[in-house]
């Protein structure tokens, strides 16, 4: 008998799933068997923008072999993330929006017989004027996308706290400046694919999708398929990546779901890569203008900004990134003024939606590369501009965030020592330097889109005769790890190995209801859950082991494998404890639940719930760059990252979490982008959609800063968002301290970095011409 | 003014969705010409009996002469740890090794592969052991969602056939065309240089 109890939490623990993994088990949704479905095939507007008059599928639905064509006339019924604003529609009906948008299709015996029966369809649709910018949408007299919005402004925001025009009063600098940001795509490497299998005898439907929120799809496709959500089953199997592609319910699922009913069998869907990239929900091309002032000490005294994002042709999560954009200005430093202008605004590109640092990435860049303009211009040094502002937990934002946990000064300290900063930074020569900024994300919103009074999350354990505990979840592991860290801070509370836990997770017939893996929630609130769960099964086994040694409860000490007697030697092994907890009442169904404390649901005014959590995670990083002043080419040459998550309970998956955003911010600026010609997608395919590979990639050294969030289980916060937004300023601060060149468009390739290095040094030649 | 806007033109030249298999389009334009027999015409597309030995083990199949490798492996001899990421030759999540050579089997018509040895991600594991890779890959989470995995791992393992102890130069190389979208490749190269080490 053991008499150590085992700590799961706080290990570095490799992924519970990822034997699978390595070995090519691991049945993704493309990987099902599927030998008896029918192959799903989408046909897709080549119009931007146009009314339907006719969409003739009698030649397809004649072919031998087509089992059905769908087009917007089998669905009648809009569906959307957010309940007051769903305005689209599986397949196109009446109009078509964007190049690509699903507008029929088929559902056949083989591929061929799809693909040649997609070629049947004609389609008569007359043109519209279309919009492939914001500025070109706003304009006066354009058409509009959605009748009921005006100057297809999807929202506008304005919010105004603290008094900003006495803030710029009282500044001693002030600077001003403009950002332009291109749109970019999660590329997750999974292509998008869904199997829906339609039962009609007993009218049950049971969809296998590459989802982030199982949850979401079940009540889409019950909306849009018109059955009783009670009919219908969710099952998400290994998902390749997210990162908020599939955070909401997206055209193809239900499309699915319609091909299946209206075929009375199963159909298979696997969209191309090309297909995947347009159906998108990026982060919207976006414009900055932002004004802050500053103190001679460095203390923020205003900010003022305003940013239109371009968001697509439909409304998807688009009022919440605008909402975040604002909200997250907040939370990090102390900021007694702000003003926010947001618009978000409709176009004829495939619809935006929610990408990792969700609203808050353009942002931050904006506001944290004008920093380094304020310290430059007060002679302060980046790491004391940002000392003079860090806030002191619990402290509550003047836009209600309630920050009960901050480490971001010990942030500072870990990377300022690490980098080297005081002794090599101005040292390394022409065309290398260093850049630093902070950012910071939410653990979860704390009130989720969806909102029904419910708790947040609900993790079940069931415990038998096998002594096995089953953890029963609807977080949708994607690769993050949050199928490990449940059964971790389970094994945790229980005193067991995490060999004696079995998850189970994202089957709807079995698992409890979660609303999925999006906003970093998982870990903070699932994992709170999974927590208060174990502590209800650890009463159980504690009170069966009194039983059984007739001593009263509180006498009984559980480690783990051995439930003893306080001071004494007189002990049940587990098993022991198992069968007399079981004895009464048999079989043992546990849960535990979490919801997020009201005074973390944000304040009073509209829009006041985007951006409130239960915690915040926040991150500090330094970036080393070196620029090649011939070419434009910059390279990326070391990160180092400081990432406060609370609590590390996997520092491994901690680890990889934060170089993993590091690097996707690094995407961003340095070579991502989405283009589009008149509305068609010039890049939607691995290879002009820039990913940096392994040549590119730095090392990207971590140091986790654990600031024990009072309300998070065991301590902890997120840690998979956090620290991208970070990113993208500290390598524009590395590249002014390079070459001297603010950049104010991302990505920086090549051609806009050259572009800017000319323009910088004809303006450079300019005033020594006049000098002289 | 409306116009009647024919789908069945080819719209997207350059369009990988519309590049569907040579015997679909062929059947496309057949039953539009109105030729009734079209559909039995585009199955006796040309097959041909090929040999291989896929993971040790030797198998005798018939091949159409267009049907690429990466489906034959997914769904002819049912190996479907093979991945595919995206539309052609763009990823590496299918690369799987052709007489100890790294080939994108997107790229690659299985009727080539005639005689030839081919291994998969499934091959790796040996009486319920891992490889060394595959062993460094999981300790070291050189895997996080998993889907590039099996090709990554496929080209480490044909880099280390070809050397012992590469560099981490040689590492970047070598895995040059396989993306990762989680990793930011910090922890794969690490656990390249695990399983180089010996685990």
């Amino acid at each position: 008998m053991t008499f150590v109890k085992a700590r799961c939490a706080g290990t570095a623990t490799p992924l519970i799933d990822g034997v699978e993994k390595v070995t090519g088990r691991a049945r993704f949704t493309a990987d099902l068997p599927s030998r008896e479905a029918l192959v799903g095939r989408i046909l897709r507007s080549p119009l931007a923008h146009g009314v339907i008059r006719a969409i003739d599928t009698a030649r397809a639905s004649a072919l031998p072999g087509v089992r059905a064509v769908i087009t917007g006339a089998d669905c009648d019924v809009p569906y959307g993330v957010l309940p007051i604003a769903q305005n689209e529609y599986p397949l196109a009906r009446e109009r078509v929006r964007y190049v690509g948008e699903p507008i029929a299709a088929v559902a056949a015996v083989d591929e061929a017989t799809a693909q040649a029966a997609l070629d049947l369809i004609s389609a008569v649709i007359d043109p519209l004027p279309a919009y492939f910018t914001a500025q070109n949408a706003l304009a006066d007299g354009a058409t509009r996308l959605h009748e009921n919005k005006q100057g297809n402004i999807e929202r506008k925001v304005t919010q105004e706290f603290g008094d900003v025009e006495a803030g710029f009063k009282t500044a001693d600098l002030v600077r001003e400046a403009a950002y332009h940001y291109a749109e970019v795509t999660h590329a997750q490497m999974e292509p998008d694919c869904s199997l829906a299998e339609y039962d009609a005898e007993r009218d049950r439907l049971t969809l296998h999708s590459t989802t982030q929120v199982p949850y979401y799809v079940h009540l889409m496709l019950a909306q849009c398929v018109k059955m009783d959500a009670s009919r219908i089953r969710v099952v998400k199997p290994f998902v390749g990546g997210g990162f908020g592609h599939r955070t909401e319910t997206l055209n193809f699922e239900l499309i699915a779901g319609l091909l299946a009913r209206a075929a009375c069998g199963a159909v298979k869907l696997e969209l191309s890569r090309e297909e995947t990239l347009l159906t998108h929900r990026g982060r919207p091309e976006t414009d900055i203008r932002i004004r802050i002032g500053a103190k001679k000490t460095g203390e923020l005294t205003a900010v003022d900004c305003e940013a239109i994002q371009r968001g697509g042709a439909y409304g998807g999560y688009g009022l919440v990134t605008i909402l975040y954009s604002g909200a997250l200005l907040h939370a990090i430093y102390r900021l007694p003024a702000s003003r926010y202008h947001g618009l978000r605004v409709y176009a004829n590109t495939p619809p935006c939606g929610a990408m990792r640092g969700h609203g808050s990435v353009d942002m931050r860049h904006a506001f944290e590369s004008l920093l380094d303009e304020l310290a430059e211009g007060l002679g302060l040094d980046a790491f004391a501009l940002r000392r003079a502002n860090l806030l002191e937990a619990p402290y509550r934002s003047i836009n209600d965030l309630q920050v009960n946990s901050y480490g971001l000064g010990e942030c500072l300290r870990r990377v300022e020592e690490a980098s080297g900063w005081r002794e090599r930074r101005g040292k390394l020569g022409r065309g290398r330097g260093l850049g630093l900024a902070c950012s910071h994300y939410p653990s979860g919103a704390a009130k989720p889109v969806h909102w029904t009074g419910e708790p947040h999350a609900v993790v079940n354990l069931k415990l038998d005769f096998d002594g096995e505990v089953v953890a029963l979840t609807g977080a949708a592991d994607i690769g993050q790890g949050s199928s490990t860290l449940v059964a971790q801070v389970v094994a945790d509370v229980l005193g067991l190995g995490i060999d004696r836990i079995r998850v189970v997770a994202n089957d709807s017939a079995v698992t409890p209801k979660d609303n999925g893996s999006y906003s970093s929630r998982v870990s903070f609130m699932v994992g709170n859950a999974a927590i208060a769960a174990a502590q209800n099964l650890k009463k159980l086994l504690v009170e069966g082991a009194a039983r059984k040694l007739e001593v009263s409860p509180a006498d009984i000490e559980c480690l783990g494998e051995t439930y003893r007697v306080a001071g004494t030697d007189r002990m049940l092994a587990y098993q022991g404890a198992v069968a007399a907890a079981l004895e009464d009442g048999g079989t043992i169904g546990v849960k535990g639940t979490y919801s997020t404390p009201p005074e973390t649901q944000g304040g009073k005014f509209r829009g006041a719930a985007i951006g409130s959590s239960a915690a915040f995670s926040y991150a500090a990083q330094v970036v080393q760059v070196s620029v090649d002043e011939d070419t434009g080419a910059i390279r990326v040459e070391k990160v180092w990252v400081g990432h406060d998550c609370g609590f590390a309970i996997n520092p491994l998956a901690v680890q990889g979490q934060v170089q993993g955003s590091v690097w996707m911010g690094m995407g961003q600026a340095l070579s991502e982008e989405t283009q589009y010609h008149e509305g068609r997608a010039l890049r939607a395919n691995l290879l002009d959609y820039r990913v940096p590979t392994i040549v590119e990639s730095p090392p990207i050294e971590v140091h986790i800063v654990e600031s024990l969030d009072p309300g998070g289980p065991l301590g902890a916060k997120e840690a998979g968002e956090g620290a991208l937004a970070g990113f993208l300023p500290a390598f524009t601060n590395a590249v002014y301290d390079a070459v001297g060149l603010r950049l104010t468009e991302l990505p920086a390739s090549p051609d806009r970095v050259l572009e800017a290095l000319q323009e910088k040094r004809r303006g450079e030649r300019l005033k020594k011409a006049k000098a002289a | 003014m409306a116009f009647e806007y024919d789908i069945s033109i080819d719209l997207f030249p350059e369009d990988p969705v519309a590049l569907s298999p040579r015997a679909g389009r062929e059947f496309a334009s057949a039953v539009k010409e109105g030729r009734a027999d079209a559909r039995a015409e585009a199955e006796m597309a040309v097959k041909r009996l090929v040999s291989f030995v896929i993971n040790g083990g030797r198998r005798e199949d018939a091949v159409s002469d267009n049907l690429l490798l990466l489906d034959y492996l997914r769904e002819v001899a049912g190996l479907t740890g093979t991945k595919r990421g995206c539309d052609g030759g763009e990823c590496g999540a299918c690369t799987v090794l052709v007489g100890d050579e790294p080939r994108l089997a997107c790229l690659t018509l299985a009727a080539s592969c005639e005689g030839r040895k081919i291994e998969t991600i499934e091959a790796l594991a040996t009486h319920g052991r891992m490889s060394l890779l595959q062993r460094a890959f999981h300790e070291k989470l050189g895997a996080q969602c998993g889907y590039c995995t099996p090709g990554m791992i496929m080209a480490a393992e044909a880099l280390l056939r070809r050397q012992g102890s590469p560099t981490e130069a040689d590492i970047r190389e070598a895995l040059s065309g396989n993306i990762c979208r989680c990793t930011g490749y910090v922890k794969i190269i690490e656990s390249v240089q695990a399983a180089a080490r010996g685990g």
